[in-house]
């Protein structure tokens, strides 16, 4: 008995020691045995590095294409705190890059469905959600408590707000972008002291060179790679590998094809005359929060309503007038981009895009190669994917071309498939 | 004349027939030295095809907002811009800036 007592207040006081000793160290020993394999690369700093981690506090603008590579290696790493921002819900034609998500998160808020994955993947760091979309009013609020931001957002909109609050704050910013297979990342406002958005771009561009995703398409790996990138240069940012000395204000291009490349462009720095972060600015929290920066208005919209009320017609007009009737006295024009076009498209149609139509520049003739019973009193009926090029191509053939019987289709070949057929593929 | 090599990027060789880099030999105006701003000249003249994708490339004059112009992997703001004297061998870049997430 005395010596089971013994031995229990041995093993008491040995436990007592292990308990006194953890309670010095600055984490936990399964924290250690977590990051040890990055804290014994040098540039890290070791274990003062990881307690940097532990205490940085990380925000991320969009858990997309960018976000979603970007965010398991800040969570992986240690990033103490990460706050995600995202109002959007997993639809199917995210999952070839969004690779936090998975098929059966589809309708679910993309921020909670990356901070299942990261709160499983690491027990030790904190996560919060914003399912909300980034706007004037709410942006400053959410940006502040936080010490870097990462942009994975995919307007110009968005971009310029994201930097001006960050400026405001004096955030530094990890900015990127990707569409196609090419990707662009950048550091702005490096320590409220480099270049902002707004000194690389002081002028938007105009809405209808700005393609989207959606619009334009996007390899996975080309727009993941680029987001890991941005957790590279994450993690270098609260290692303090960059410093005031060192940094040089950078834009680093990615192509995926036709043989993969990486350049580094060296860029301009903090601009005396930039709006947000110059010497006599005019874009202040103030300004920001009362809604007095417009950044519609700045960025401006493409305006696709170009057509009247009578120039349009519903998918079920069209289903029943049209594609229902034997005979074919009309012509179907097709006005999306031919790569569009072979993946799926309806019967008796002719494809040709709106910048085709517009080249032309009215020349009958050249219609008449790819169409060969087009004529001025011919009825013509086009679609596109939603109902946007449509409405652009049916003004080019009316007031180019002459036709006086032309419409297009509402909503396009997409609302097509959701309300008539849904047989035909969508993509 | 000068001998450079141009590159399209971020999309911009949708304008030019899809081909990223062009080697050209711009000539001078009477004897003087060839800038960028002449390079931007004969390219808005000679390279693209279709006088309706100059708004892709051209605005007032000046590359369009939401293009980079990097002479030798640096911003030509850094450079000079269309003052920049070419020399044989330069590399002068055209970037669309991405957007999507």
């Amino acid at each position: 008995m005395d010596t089971e007592i013994a031995a229990l207040k041995a093993e008491n006081e040995s436990l007592k020691q292990q308990l006194r000793e953890q309670g010095q160290l600055p984490m936990s020993l399964e924290e250690f045995k977590r990051y040890g394999r990055q804290m014994i690369v040098q540039e890290t700093g070791g274990v003062e590095g990881q307690i940097k981690l532990k205490n940085s506090r990380v925000l991320v603008i969009g858990a997309g294409g960018l976000g979603c590579p970007c965010l398991p290696y800040l969570a992986g790493a240690g990033v103490g705190q990460i706050g995600i921002v995202d109002n959007d819900v997993v639809e199917t034609s995210n999952l070839h890059r969004q690779v936090l998500h998975n098929s059966s998160k589809v309708g679910v808020l993309k921020c909670e469905s990356a901070k299942d994955v990261l709160v499983k993947l690491n027990p030790h760091i904190k996560v919060d959600t914003f399912p909300v979309r980034l706007d004037y009013s709410n942006a400053c609020r959410i940006f502040q408590g936080y010490d870097v931001v990462l942009d994975c957002t995919d307007t110009p909109l968005t971009r310029y707000l994201v930097s001006d609050v960050a400026v405001n704050l004096g955030l530094t910013v990890v900015s990127a972008s990707g569409l196609g297979f090419e990707g662009q990342l950048s550091i702005l406002n490096f320590k409220n002291v480099g270049p902002c958005y707004r000194c690389f771009f002081p002028v938007p561009p105009p809405p209808n060179s700005v393609s989207s995703c959606q619009e334009g398409g996007v390899i996975g790996p080309c727009i993941g790679l680029v987001g890991v990138m941005m957790a590279v240069e994450t993690l270098k940012i609260i290692l303090d590998s960059y410093t005031l000395d060192n940094f040089k204000p950078f834009l680093m291009q990615y192509s995926g094809f036709p043989a993969q490349s990486l350049r580094t462009f060296k860029m301009r720095g903090r601009q005396a005359t930039c709006l947000a972060c110059g010497e006599n600015p005019s874009i202040t929290r103030d300004s920001i929060e009362r809604g007095h920066i417009d950044y519609e208005l700045f960025c401006g919209k493409r305006d696709y309503n170009v057509c009247l009320p009578h120039e349009r017609m519903t998918v079920d007009e069209f289903q029943k007038s049209f594609l229902k009737t034997a005979e074919l006295n009309h012509i179907l024009l097709d006005v999306r981009p031919r790569h569009h076009y072979d993946i799926s498209h309806l019967p008796n149609t002719f494809n040709l895009t709106v910048k085709e139509l517009r080249d032309m520049d009215g020349d009958m003739s050249q219609l008449k190669r790819e169409i060969p019973t087009v004529g001025a009193q011919s009825e013509v009926l086009v679609l596109c994917r939603h109902g946007n090029d449509s409405q652009l191509a049916t003004r080019i053939l009316k007031d180019q071309f002459h036709l006086k019987n032309v419409r297009d289709v509402k909503g396009g070949l997409f609302k097509y498939i959701d309300e008539i057929n849904p047989a035909i593929p969508k993509y | 004349m000068v001998s450079v090599k141009v590159e399209f990027l971020g999309g911009l060789d949708v304008i030019f027939g899809k081909q990223r880099t062009h080697k050209l030999n711009v000539p001078s105006n009477s004897g003087e030295e060839v800038t960028v701003g002449t390079l931007i000249d004969y390219i808005v003249e000679k390279m693209i095809k279709n006088a309706g994708d100059k708004c892709v490339f051209i605005e007032n004059d000046s590359v369009r907002p939401g293009i980079l112009t990097l002479i030798n992997d640096t911003d030509w703001e850094l450079e000079g811009e269309k003052e920049y004297v070419l020399e044989d061998g330069d590399i002068v870049s055209f970037t669309s800036t991405l957007h999507g997430g």
